[in-house]
């Protein structure tokens, strides 16, 4: 604590000066600078680099020696012979990473939410140790997204716990993660398994927020459970299931790192998604094209911009406040 | 308490059918959410020849071994079933194709040729430390360790000190373009980190920070989620206080951080293990910023091991629970915080 205090101490002389200098309210910026630095040098500048690289070509990583090519990048991005057909498009990665995307955004927010929602119904009722309950749905949340991949591969692999009960029942060995279908498969129900508890919790935030009278009342006029789910409890919490299904729909478009240590995106291009087509387009692959990561960038912010204007029209819509992602 | 959504009035000791279909459903919840990771911690305690064995078992076990007299090394420990004898306990002294040369440890100077069908390895529970002391010895564990818990740290030291500083000013002062600046800092809310990943690199190349764990550090250090909390919470701190503390010549800055920091502790304790967490759990910034292996954090380290051809498994579980470890400890300790604090703000 002491040494807290004398850096505080040290920085006192600098505010004392500026304060007698510029006045009590000019000293407010001196408050809000290293945080407004921050946010400039580290988010701002970068989204106006992003439009420079977007739009010029070559390998070079400075903004300003790059040759402008205007929408060329995005017409790289997006050109195809025959668009009935995938493998002739020039970029064919990044329509296949496009089209995963969409599956696995559908299929994980979908399930996701379904599944959250009785969790939440669940947890909602009257049961024994719920702090518990509550705590084990919600645990994963926190692992890292390289432990959740790690933890899955391990049992997923070929001689791994669910192989081992296939033997068990004298069935043939299945090749978890290098079977196309089966890996995407995996894909979706680890990242539902790891962020399940979020949604869970602010749905159950939501149940506990619905009036007690109400279910009296329903009580009274001998309402069935079914009835009073679908007449009371679901519209009351409409405002929160579209808070938290637009949530995991900007959170799935930008899924990456589980899947990226538990298939590589593999097998082929099976379970490569659009932050992957970037992070290779633009450092790991052997040269770096930065300018088609770049406009596969800003085609991802623009799709984001969207599902983030129908959320606040949406919400706005049904009076929900201050659900936002980090 | 609750009433809850699905129940219709039900007896004190009876359970409704609905309570029954409740626990099953928290059960199984309970083993698809606990089970994988029990099952890794109990791996990770296995020694390589053990999680060879196959089928797997949960508890860790390994071959029971034992010195006979006339060899150096501990020989492996086996049941032998021959035809017409009782079942005893040999050790291997080596084997060829499916013959194994095997001795009794009370005769060691008789060895005898046993079918390899014939004989079982006797296991005991055993908990291989092993691998988690070999971490240290045999790879560069400690140094990735130590950058984890330096960027864990100093990130969110810096993350606590810049965030507060906004929200007092924020929430306490009125100057031209408070909303703005609000505003401005709120809407990276919306900004991805993902999207603007090529730039962030550029920018950090350009500063000299590239292969730094500062590199790392400064991007993450201002976030809208923590400014947004603590101004939150400082608008409730009265304005009297501030203006008591004025007429006795407080300076700003000592009004800042003797009697607003101090008073916003819960606020700041929230943020803290939320920066806690997302440090120790990042993987995009590092892994396009770190490209050096003295410079990995655990999770780069993690990566980097599971993909090589050989994985040693026994070390990349043990790797694994080590990584795990202080988020659960911050969890079993914090949980109500935790819980709480994400359902207030809608954060994660």
């Amino acid at each position: 604590m002491r040494i807290f205090a004398l850096f505080f101490n040290l920085l006192e002389p600098l505010f004392r000066w500026a304060q007698t200098s510029l006045g009590k309210h000019r000293l407010a910026w001196l408050f809000v600078g290293p945080n407004l630095l921050v946010f400039g040098i580290f988010t701002f500048l970068p989204i106006a680099i992003d439009f420079v690289y977007a739009t010029s070509g070559g390998v070079n990583l400075m903004p300003l020696e790059r040759p402008f090519t205007g929408l060329e990048n995005f017409q790289i991005l997006l050109e195809c012979r025959d668009y009935s057909d995938l493998s002739t498009c020039r970029k064919d990665v990044f329509w296949r990473a496009l089209f995963n995307t969409f599956k696995f955004t559908v299929l994980q927010v979908g399930l996701m939410v379904f599944f959250s929602l009785v969790t939440a119904l669940v947890l909602n009722r009257k049961i024994l140790g719920r702090g518990f309950w509550r705590g084990v749905f919600f645990y994963p949340v926190l692992l890292s997204p390289v432990v959740v991949a790690l933890i899955w591969k391990w049992m997923l692999q070929s001689q791994g716990v669910f192989n081992a009960a296939l033997a068990l029942w004298d069935l043939p060995a299945i090749e978890w993660l290098t079977d196309a279908s089966w890996a995407f498969f995996w894909t979706v129900f680890v990242s539902i398994w790891a962020h399940m508890g979020f949604y869970t919790l602010i749905l159950l935030a939501g149940l506990q927020a619905i009036p007690q009278d109400l279910y009296e009342a329903a009580q009274m006029d001998r309402a069935s459970p079914w009835r009073t789910l679908t007449r009371i409890t679901l519209p009351m919490l409409m405002p929160n299931l579209i808070v938290v299904l637009v949530l995991a729909a900007i959170r799935a478009v930008q899924i990456f790192d589980e899947v990226f240590v538990l298939t590589g995106g593999g097998p082929g291009t099976a379970t490569t998604f659009i932050v992957q087509f970037i992070y290779q387009t633009g450092f790991a692959e052997q040269i770096h094209l930065y300018g088609l990561a770049a406009a596969a960038s800003l085609a991802l912010a623009g799709f984001l911009v969207v599902l983030t204007l129908l959320q606040l029209r949406l919400t706005r819509a049904s009076e929900v406040g201050e659900k936002v992602p980090r | 308490m609750n009433m809850s959504m699905l129940s219709v009035t039900r007896g004190r000791k009876r359970l409704h059918w609905t309570d029954v279909l409740s626990y099953v459903y928290l059960l199984v919840g309970l083993i698809t959410l606990f089970g994988p990771v029990l099952w890794l911690v109990m791996s990770s305690f296995k020694t390589e020849a053990a999680l060879g064995m196959y089928p797997p078992s949960f508890l860790p076990y390994a071959q029971k071994s034992l010195v006979v007299t006339g060899h150096d090394q501990p020989l492996p420990l086996f049941l032998v079933h021959q035809d017409g004898q009782a079942p005893r306990a040999m050790a291997q002294v080596g084997r060829i194709g499916l013959m194994a040369t095997m001795v009794d440890p009370a005769q060691p100077d008789v060895t005898v040729q046993v079918p390899i069908q014939q004989r079982i390895p006797i296991t005991e529970l055993a908990f291989a430390w092993g691998n988690y002391a070999d971490l240290f010895q045999k790879f560069n564990f400690g140094r990735f360790l130590w950058n984890s818990v330096f960027i864990t740290v100093v990130a969110t030291l810096l993350t606590l000190l810049f965030n507060s500083m906004a929200a007092f000013a924020l929430s306490k002062y009125q100057f031209k373009g408070r909303k703005a600046v609000f505003m401005l800092i709120i809407s990276t809310l919306m900004i991805p980190p993902t999207i603007i990943l090529v730039p962030v690199f550029l920018v950090i190349n350009g500063a000299g920070l590239l292969n730094s764990l500062w590199g790392v550090i400064l991007p993450a250090v201002a976030t809208p989620t923590g400014v947004f909390l603590l101004r939150q919470y400082m608008l409730s701190i009265p304005d009297e206080l501030l203006e008591a503390a004025r007429m006795d010549h407080a300076s700003e800055w000592r009004i800042y951080w003797r009697i607003v920091l101090p008073l916003s502790a819960p606020a700041l304790a929230v943020l803290a293990i939320f920066s806690v967490m997302w440090r120790w759990n990042d993987f995009l910034l590092p892994l396009i910023v770190l490209s050096r292996n003295e410079f990995f954090t655990l999770q780069l380290a993690l990566n980097a091991f599971q993909g090589e051809l050989n994985t040693q498994w026994n070390y990349l579980l043990a790797m694994t629970v080590i990584t795990l470890l202080p988020v659960t400890l911050v969890f079993a300790f914090l949980q109500r915080h935790i819980t709480t604090g994400i359902a207030n703000a809608g954060v994660k």
